[in-house]
């Protein structure tokens, strides 16, 4: 398997840490319980396309969103999380004034 | 029929015409008392304690494909209780008792072989850690031995104690670790299912749960409707597709596990043997192939097969660990889909729909856990109480904190 990251090409997977389904881009709400178990543990698990986030750990280290179908390992689109305005860098700027 | 050597030898002699069909295949009723989708091992035995232990016999098992045609005719085989954490330790070793009486329960040859089992560490740390589960072992009642780096030696002298960079410090020997034939035992519960009259309905997809008023009143399936007051789901990896059609998500992702096997060679790995730097483990099937795996390719998959990169760690950690093996040709691969939890521990339990009950989240080690698996779901179904070994087991531990993180690595998706 080998992902085209945006900005280095197509690099082997070896490169690339899977951290999991896009369900990690949003973020609940502190104390809805619900909503941080469901963040953190309950999956859709779908067989067929998904869009999981996957980390350039030994290259350039972007956060990227990858379309990837399950059952085929076929990957259709590769994107920056943070170019999409809901990059976990995004989320986590202190607010301002806070520091 | 009984099986028994007298059977074998008079069969032998007479050109083996007289062994039918082992169970039958049944259509399906318009109803039963209880349903469990998903005919592999935990099903079956799921099924077949429900009607040995409860009375429960007006009960179906829908399987998609054939009996034994999902992980627990392609597993690594092995049978263990050396779990350390309290939840996971009664449940293993309750399963461990069982499959020491299995094949007189079942009166079906399960080959099963207390060959023993070897966890090799290679620091010191990693020997304190073992010391302490083998001491976890011992208080749960089962055999564990500290082996020093001699000792190990005794009982695998092929193993390469020069190397440098991965120092054999010593093993944990679970002397009544082993494997057993894993075809075997999903033919030996069916047979012992359908003997006790539960039918087998094979060929029979699941596409829908009925629920009327929070509780569950059937299935859809390729083969009708089917009505009952009690449903489980024993389904593995797919777990998420089937739990789906009930409104859930549940706390499950599908990963693939690649293993392999060898060409038939003579005897030479006698043990199950596992290396504690490389994730690895061998042993030799009564074939003569070596069946051999390492970790999960850790992302989401339902492709029934694994990327190279895993190959090739599995094989340089073999390399590694036993340089003999080298020589041996691989004969076949295959990927199978784990249903993966965040804490790498299963899940038997209700559901929030009534009359709906869960088995799943097996991971990489669901084989040895199929007869205690089948007889606390059995239990679950039957009187609606969770079974003191399997009390832990809960659907939402990770909700409410009380996870079983075994390998203490965190409770998250891709880490187990």
């Amino acid at each position: 398997m080998r992902i085209t990251c945006p900005l280095c090409g197509p690099r082997d997977r070896r490169e690339f840490y899977y951290y999991g389904s896009e369900d990690y881009l949003t973020q609940p709400a502190l104390g809805d319980f619900d909503a941080i178990d469901a963040h953190l543990h309950l999956r859709d698990n779908l067989a067929g396309e998904v869009r999981d986030l996957w980390y350039h750990e030994m290259g350039c280290a972007a956060w990227l969103l990858v379309t990837r179908n399950t059952v085929t390992h076929k990957i259709s689109d590769v994107v920056q999380v943070a170019g999409g305005g809901v990059g976990i860098l995004a989320k986590m700027k202190p607010e301002e004034g806070a520091l | 029929m009984r099986y028994s050597g007298l059977k074998v030898i008079t069969q032998g002699l007479f050109g083996n015409k007289g062994w039918g069909p082992v169970w039958r295949d049944p259509a399906p009723k318009g109803e039963y008392d209880a349903i469990i989708i998903g005919g592999g091992g935990h099903g079956l035995s799921t099924a077949y304690y429900l009607a040995k232990n409860h009375g429960l016999t007006n009960i179906a098992v829908l399987e998609k494909g054939y009996i034994g045609s999902g992980n627990v005719g392609r597993n690594t085989t092995i049978v263990r209780a050396n779990y350390f954490l309290p939840g996971n330790s009664e449940f293993y070793s309750h399963s461990l008792k069982l499959w020491e009486g299995l094949e007189a329960e079942l009166n079906y040859n399960v080959m099963h072989s207390q060959r023993g089992l070897i966890n090799l560490f290679h620091s010191d740390g990693q020997r304190d850690a073992f010391v302490r589960r083998g001491n976890a072992m011992i208080n749960q009642g089962d055999d564990a031995i500290l082996l020093d780096r001699e000792g190990v030696r005794q009982h695998l002298p092929y193993l390469d104690f020069e190397q440098t960079r991965f120092p054999i410090y010593g093993g944990l020997l679970h002397p009544r670790g082993g494997t057993a034939r894993h075809d075997a035992v999903a033919w030996g519960y069916a047979r012992g299912a359908d003997q006790r009259g539960v039918d087998l309905i094979q060929n029979c997809e699941v596409t829908g749960i009925d629920i009327e008023g929070g509780r569950v009143v059937g299935v859809q399936t390729t083969r009708g409707s089917i009505r009952a007051r009690k449903v489980g789901m024993v389904v593995a990896g797919r777990s998420g597709q089937v739990a789906a059609m009930a409104g859930m998500r549940l706390p499950i992702e599908s990963h693939v596990l690649q293993a392999f096997v060898t060409e038939g060679l003579k005897p030479c790995i006698d043990h199950v043997v596992s290396f504690g730097m490389g994730h690895f483990y061998i042993s030799q099937s009564d074939k003569g192939g070596l069946v051999f795996g390492g970790d999960i390719d850790f992302y989401a998959s339902y492709a029934s097969r694994g990327n190279l990169p895993m190959v090739e760690h599995v094989m340089e950690a073999g390399m590694t660990l036993m340089p003999m093996i080298g020589r041996a040709k691989v004969l076949r691969s295959w990927g199978g889909i784990m249903d993966m939890t965040p804490d790498g521990s299963p899940i038997i339990d209700k559901t929030p729909v009534d009359g709906l009950f869960i088995d799943a989240g097996w991971n990489y080690g669901g084989f040895k856990a199929v007869p205690a698996s089948g007889w606390c779901m059995a239990h679950l179904m039957a009187t609606g109480e969770s079974h003191a070994v399997a009390r832990r087991f809960r659907l939402d531990r990770f909700k409410t904190g009380h996870l079983l993180d075994e390998e203490g690595t965190g409770s998250q998706h891709n880490l187990h």
